[in-house]
């Protein structure tokens, strides 16, 4: 059985769902062009990460999504496992990305000799050098676009946003290169570049530091989108990320960073198109990414005293939208709800309302609700800014009303 | 309107007020500047070419360390003297004579094929925004034919004969132009998005300023590559090509002072022609003189007259012979010319005519043939053979892309991802990518 996460900031056990496990580095070496990993399937199944023309040739998984299995005892394994705060375990995933090939290169403001903003990547510039970690002069626009251009040349560039806001600043590039060379150029060229960055609404951090960029990039053809919420998942998507040929956009967020999780000692990487699910339930879908999902599981508390049985599922792949585990879940609960942290006009949650009634309307029994912050600038008062976001306590009354 | 003729003499008041050259350098200006009134041509150019061995002239270069002082100029000993025209003598001529055919070559099968797809666009096979470059076929010559394949080339929108410099065969030219299959990009970018992984022609874009900075990454993974792999012998040397319009745009500003600030291995490669669509250069720059916002970020900052291949060939020699060697980028502003308007689309009233007749006396084309003739490098029927092959080339060209398919449905959703399970998990728990609609280009993505 998946484990049950307890709330914010509780230590909790990996999910066992969505547990991949990698075999380390079978031969593969470390300057070949092709990232040749094995991922085992927690049904069993193996396939490799090829190139695209190999995928050509090879027949593709059928069966893309593990099912919940027994593995919680398996998934943590014969070792204990370590302690380690969100931050850290990103910078471990990066770490030993950065060990596994040499080609693997950070760049942003203050990455280097200052560490990153939140100690993301501490100690990497003296290990690895300041080129490899890279400080960049404040130009957004042009050390993404310069990412993008070693990209395309052969190396494998994380390009760290001090705050997400700032990639504002890089839309072009983003749009017109990252998203999109791929394409224009007929496959010639491909950007297996990350792009990283806390974002969401912080502590008064006032309007431009907290803003939800997610909802701006999601049109962008050609990126995926994932959001890490707990140091597990952290870790394991940001091992996806760079190991991706595809450009991927990582949003952390600013109040997740110290989060304390005891993680696997063993290497693992997660799977950057699925969903997570967190507390299996019957009577609602509650849908949730990033820091949302611990005001959810806080009014989850507060549900099941009251007797209601809600399902969480981390989306955690913000596009593409993990259809499968979605419908599983709404087919089961026939209700759901969303509970985002972005704006409610043309946010992830509206996009996923749409999805799930074109794909599960038939399954539902009631309207799709949506909880989303309010359409405002994010205020600096702390009162207005609490007003601003979903509250456990909505999230609790919108459970009871859909299931009257 | 002749925007030009009441700016000259505003401009060049300004400009000798305004010289901070240090007093015991002529100025590299005043006779032979665009906007005076005495014409240069590319004969009668002041500026004397001098033969002086590299040897000579690296001595005389400036060779300032970090610690700039703030007399770094536009570097004025790069310009070479050249024979004044009275004199024009037999001995040492610039090029040898396989090189001479070699730039002629490359700059007829431009012209030519620019003509060819003005043609092809008026009788209905390309469509969208054509941007032509007849009469700057200097510049590119000029500097890609010094490349070597494994160089790249970054450009922008008017993109088609640095891709035909570069190497891309113009079948594959003609092909993307006609949306066809068998173009170098599938037909998938089109005219302003030309790319090559063989020839590393890494684009082809369409906004302004956003290839600097993909040309400044490209130069980065060549120094990653010499000093964090250790790849000792990898000095693969990056030219990003752009117009004056972007030299106002930001990304050329910020990617000057990140390649000039961890020595980068590339050349910044202005194209002035002089006009951004309808906006002549002058309206739109404070200080219109580009080579000087070199310095101002610590790289040496070159002038060189565009419309003469040779002149554009010795400067190109040392600033990627510089890049080469590990010193870093340099800036060079090639003054050259369009004959025809911005695109096809553009009605071109806004340019004087005797501006237009002026710079086409200085056709690049017509100069080169003109040198090698006078000092015995080829013969006109050397010449006039070339011509036909690439007459022949070109026709071949677009009989090719005429009779190549179309982009097959199949073909809309490859390419957007280089994983295509980026696409996602669909309702029934596979992979998006693996729905046999998928690959017919009709799935739901």
């Amino acid at each position: 059985m998946a484990a049950i996460v307890q709330g914010i900031g509780a230590t909790a056990a990996p999910s066992a769902s969505s547990n991949k496990f990698l075999l380390s580095s079978l031969g593969s070496s470390l300057l070949e062009k092709k990232r040749n990993f094995f991922v085992v399937r927690s049904d069993g199944k193996c396939y490799t990460g090829l190139n695209q023309q190999q995928r050509r040739a090879q027949n593709v998984v059928t069966n893309a999504v593990a099912t919940k299995e027994e593995k919680a005892s398996a998934a943590v394994g014969s070792k204990p496992g370590h302690e380690l705060l969100l931050f850290e375990a990103l910078r471990e995933g990066l770490e030993e990305e950065m060990d596994r090939d040499p080609c693997v290169c950070v760049m942003g403001e203050d990455v280097g000799h200052y560490g990153g903003s939140y100690k993301v990547t501490k100690g990497l510039a003296e290990k690895y050098g300041d080129l490899r970690v890279l400080d960049t002069p404040i130009a957004e626009n042009s050390f993404t676009g310069m990412g993008i251009g070693a990209a395309m040349t052969g190396l494998r560039p994380i390009v760290e946003g001090m705050n997400m806001g700032f990639l504002l600043l890089a839309f072009n590039q983003i749009s017109n290169n990252c998203g999109m060379l791929h394409y224009t150029s007929g496959g010639q060229f491909k950007i297996p570049i990350v792009i990283r960055g806390p974002g969401g609404v912080g502590r008064q951090l006032g309007a431009e530091h907290s803003q939800r960029l997610e909802s701006y990039f999601q049109s962008i053809p050609g990126i995926q989108m994932v959001a890490c919420s707990t140091a597990y998942n952290a870790k394991g998507l940001m091992k996806a990320a760079i190991r991706s040929d595809n450009p991927v956009i990582l949003f952390e967020h600013v109040l997740l960073y110290n989060l304390k999780e005891r993680i696997p000692d063993e290497e693992y990487v997660l799977n950057l198109e699925e969903a997570e699910m967190v507390r299996p339930g019957e009577h609602v879908t509650i849908l949730t990414y990033s820091r949302m999902r611990y005001h959810v599981m806080q009014a989850a508390k507060t549900l099941v005293n009251k007797g209601y049985d809600p399902e969480v599922i981390d989306i955690r792949s913000l596009k593409p939208f993990d259809l499968y585990t979605i419908g599983n879940s709404v087919k089961k609960t026939h209700r759901v709800l969303i509970v985002e942290e972005c704006m409610r006009t043309g946010g992830i949650g509206a996009s996923l309302t749409a999805a799930i009634n074109e794909n599960f309307h038939d399954h539902l029994d009631a309207p799709i609700v949506c909880l989303s912050s309010q359409d405002v600038p994010t205020p600096y008062a702390g009162t207005l800014e609490e007003w601003t976001l979903v509250q456990p306590a909505q999230i609790v009354a919108a459970v009871e009303q859909l299931c009257l | 309107m002749a925007a030009t003729a009441f700016s000259a003499s505003k401009f060049t008041q300004s400009f000798s007020l305004n010289s901070t050259r240090s007093v015991d350098r002529p100025p590299l200006f005043p006779a032979s500047h665009p906007l005076k009134t005495t014409p240069s041509s590319f004969l009668g150019s002041t500026r004397k070419l001098s033969l002086s061995s590299p040897s000579s002239s690296t001595s005389r270069r400036r060779r300032r360390r970090p610690s700039r002082s703030p007399a770094v100029v536009a570097v004025s000993e790069v310009v070479k003297e050249k024979k004044s025209k009275s004199n024009v003598s037999l001995s040492n001529p610039l090029i040898t004579n396989e090189e001479g055919l070699e730039l002629y070559e490359d700059m007829v099968l431009g012209r030519s094929f620019e003509d060819m797809c003005a043609q092809m666009y008026y009788r209905g096979k390309m469509f969208g925004f054509v941007h032509l470059y007849n009469g700057q076929e200097a510049v590119s010559t000029g500097f890609i034919k010094l490349l070597k394949q494994e160089d790249c080339v970054v450009s922008t929108y008017r993109d088609h004969v640095h891709a035909l410099s570069k190497g891309v065969p113009a079948r594959a030219v003609m092909s993307e132009l006609f949306g066809k299959t068998t173009g170098c990009c599938r037909g998938q970018g089109g005219s302003m998005h030309m790319f090559s992984k063989e020839h590393n022609l890494l684009g082809g874009f369409a906004f302004i300023g956003e290839g600097i900075p993909v040309a400044t990454g490209a130069a980065f993974t060549s120094k990653y590559r010499r000093e964090v792999l250790k790849e000792a012998d990898c000095d693969h040397v990056t030219l990003a090509f752009f117009g004056d319009g972007t030299c106002n745009n930001g990304q050329f500003f910020e990617c000057l002072n990140m390649a000039a600030l961890w020595k980068l291995p590339i050349v910044f490669v202005v194209e002035n022609n002089l006009w951004a669509i309808g906006m002549s250069h002058l309206r739109a720059t404070s200080d219109p003189e580009i080579w000087k916002k070199g310095p101002a970020f610590g790289m040496p900052g070159v002038h060189v007259d565009g419309m003469d291949v040779l002149k554009v060939r010795e400067v190109a020699k040392e600033a990627i012979g510089r890049a080469r060697r590990g010193e870093g980028p340099t800036l060079v502003e090639c003054e050259t010319y369009r004959f025809r308007g911005h695109s096809l689309a553009d009605p071109d009233e806004l340019r004087d005519p005797a501006e237009k007749a002026r710079y086409a006396s200085r056709d690049p084309i017509s100069a080169l043939k003109k040198y090698m003739f006078e000092n015995n490098l080829a013969s006109e029927a050397e010449l006039k053979a070339i011509d036909k092959k690439i007459d022949e080339l070109v026709e071949d060209a677009v009989e090719f892309a005429d009779e190549s398919p179309l982009p097959a449905r199949s073909q809309l959703l490859e390419n957007v991802f280089a994983d295509p399970r980026g696409f996602g998990i669909g309702p029934d728990g596979r992979y998006r990518c693996e729905d046999p609609k998928f690959t017919e280009g009709t799935a739901q993505v």
